[in-house]
């Protein structure tokens, strides 16, 4: 019972974090037909700025600022310099260009943080962990989930509730028509691209302290996204948020379960669910 | 007009075979990679410059082909059993994508894209954990090259090796050239330029596509074996995202839709990969600058800017690929 217990809190913490990152890549999927490849490193990229202001000032919260503006900048610049030109129009050229991205950063910050894997320290206040009977639950873990909870509640008000969030949604249903009743669509675009790379960033710092930080993490993590965003559906926050806590779960439990099978587990999951549902639970188009 | 295009075949295929004579056995080397990404990149652009599918799991094909070798090869036959481990790795290819196919190619586009991606890297994760079997991270060592000495070529020697990869290059390229010239390749082609309008009239598009899916797996499949045969080793890489981006990038930079110009793009990415790997260990940088680069300034291929050339010094007549 602890041990079922202990995983499903660990697979919901794990989720939690892969919903902040799919999150991002399944609206710049929605709104501009955009596989960012480079996601991943965007999150590996803010885990080590994070890493790296962490270890400078000793404060969590900075290191969190930090890695959330500086990669959603850099999210910010690389579309308007390079994804929002003509020559990056379809899948092809934009799946290059956001590959040579994730390289590039990639190889970067192994060149600056070198290949060894570091992690950055919990924040003081969240040192501690609260025991009940024999499950012993950190409380970093605990923060984390509040802090899922959070930007779900938060995203799903700005996505449903604002006028920004029904811009951004009439723009994923139909752009051209959004264009014609005077909503500049390119800066809607520019914006939710920038809070993807942004929440990626951010995810990065947060999943820091427990998922730790190594060379190879952004491809890992890019993967479990990409499935998480072909489960839920593209452009469906809904599917973002229930792939996300299921492949979290389906990889606690899969790790420690089968841990020579743990990615055929979620490759299995993917083809059930896409057998049954081609566009993924929520995905409206193909 | 084919006269013509025999010609120049037959001018390729002899200076391919005079090449080892003023090579050094390390160019030689660099030779045989070319080739064997040659082939690789030839077979996705079956898929890329052919059928309109862009891919970004061809690895699962290279990957799934060498691995099921190795494991013949090191673990099973110990040797290569006049070959019977190539064989069964090109079948192999053959069978993912038969199974991979039923599952991608119900979608199209981006969902196409991503889903083989993932399935593909589900495959580097078995490679990765199933340690018993593959070795986990550290590969296969020890596979051995085939023995043909009754027709008297030593594998042992990279200038035999050479003309061994040689001759499938050749074999390869010639029925690749027939698949893409024939009915077939002009159905993908309609495929590629219009999917609803080859639909209504009549074609399965799905079956044509499925059977194109399978016939580059299949090519990829011999690519990774020869691959495997030359390294002597298998690891997770050859299964790799990374592996499948370049195979891509080959493709574009070469020029898809020309099954030349891939294998041109294959010669390029070793070269530049050879020669900035001597310099600097940061390779992906440039890797990554590269696949920018070709998008922005190249993406009709560097074979579609020599043709263009060449029309506008009037020193070719007529195209000669679709």
């Amino acid at each position: 019972m602890a041990f079922f217990i202990t995983q499903t809190i660990n697979g919901i913490v794990f989720g939690v974090l892969l919903f902040i990152l799919a999150a991002g890549l399944t609206l710049m999927l929605g709104t501009m037909r955009i596989v960012n490849l480079a996601h991943g490193s965007y999150y590996l990229l803010g885990g080590y700025i994070g890493f790296s202001i962490a270890k400078e000032t000793n404060n969590f919260f900075l290191a969190c600022l930090g890695g959330l503006f500086a990669i959603g900048i850099l999210g910010m610049g690389t579309y308007k310099a390079i994804l929002s030109k003509h020559f990056a129009r379809g899948v092809l050229s934009q799946v290059l260009i956001t590959f040579g991205m994730f390289l590039i950063i990639t190889d970067l910050c192994r060149w600056i943080w070198g290949g060894i894997p570091l992690a950055i320290p919990r924040p003081e206040l969240l040192q501690g962990s609260i025991s009940i009977s024999n499950i012993v639950l950190p409380a970093y873990r605990l923060a984390v989930i509040l802090i899922g909870v959070m930007i779900t509640v938060f995203l799903w008000w700005f996505h449903e509730r604002t006028k920004y969030g029904a811009i951004v949604r009439a723009g994923v249903d139909d752009e051209e028509m959004t264009q014609s009743i005077g909503i500049n669509i390119s800066l809607v675009k520019t914006l939710v691209f920038s809070i993807g790379a942004l929440l990626a960033g951010f995810a990065g710092v947060v999943g820091g302290p427990y998922v730790g930080l190594y060379t190879g993490l952004g491809m890992d993590i890019l993967l479990l996204a990409l499935v998480v965003v072909i489960i839920g559906g593209m452009g469906s926050l809904w599917g973002a948020l229930i792939g996300a806590l299921f492949i979290g779960l389906l990889d606690s439990f899969g790790k420690s379960l089968l841990p020579e099978f743990s990615l055929f587990t979620m490759f299995a999951a993917m083809v059930i669910v896409l057998a049954i549902k081609p566009n993924g639970l929520f995905g409206a188009r193909g | 007009m084919m006269g013509f295009l025999y010609l120049r075949m037959a001018m390729v295929t002899a200076l391919l075979a005079v090449c080892p004579l003023f090579l050094s056995s390390f160019y030689t080397g660099l030779m045989i990679l070319m080739l064997i990404f040659a082939i690789f990149a030839m077979s996705l652009d079956i898929l890329q410059g052919f059928t309109g599918l862009t891919s970004l799991g061809h690895a699962a094909f290279w990957g799934t082909s060498a691995y099921i070798m190795g494991i013949l090869n090191v673990k099973v036959f110990k040797g290569c059993y006049y070959g019977a481990d190539l064989i069964a790795g090109v079948l192999s290819a053959a069978v993912v994508a038969s199974i991979l196919g039923l599952i991608v190619l119900r979608s199209r586009e981006i969902y196409f894209l991503m889903i083989l991606l993932a399935s593909s890297m589900m495959l580097w994760g078995i490679a990765f954990k199933w340690r018993s079997l593959t070795g986990g991270d550290d590969g296969l060592p020890g596979i051995s090259r085939p023995d043909l000495s009754l027709i008297g070529l030593d594998l042992g020697r990279t200038t035999h090796y050479y003309y061994f990869v040689l001759f499938f290059f050749i074999v390869s390229a010639i029925l690749m050239y027939l698949v893409v010239h024939s009915s077939f390749g002009h159905t993908l082609l309609g495929i590629r330029e219009g999917e609803t309008r080859m639909r209504s009239l009549g074609y399965n598009v799905w079956l044509q596509k499925y059977i194109a899916f399978i016939v580059s797996a299949i090519f990829a499949g011999l690519a990774g074996g020869l691959i495997t045969y030359y390294n002597g080793f298998v690891n997770p890489s050859d299964l790799h995202l990374v592996t499948s981006a370049e195979a891509l990038i080959m493709v574009i930079l070469g020029g898809a839709g020309t099954l030349i110009g891939p294998a041109i793009g294959a010669g390029i990415i070793i070269l530049i990969k050879n020669i900035v790997s001597g310099y600097t260990e940061h390779w992906m940088i440039i890797l990554g600058a590269i696949y920018i680069l070709t998008v922005i300034f190249a993406p009709q291929g560097v074979y579609h800017l020599f043709e263009q050339w060449l029309r506008k010094e009037g020193l070719v007549w007529k195209r000669s690929s679709p």
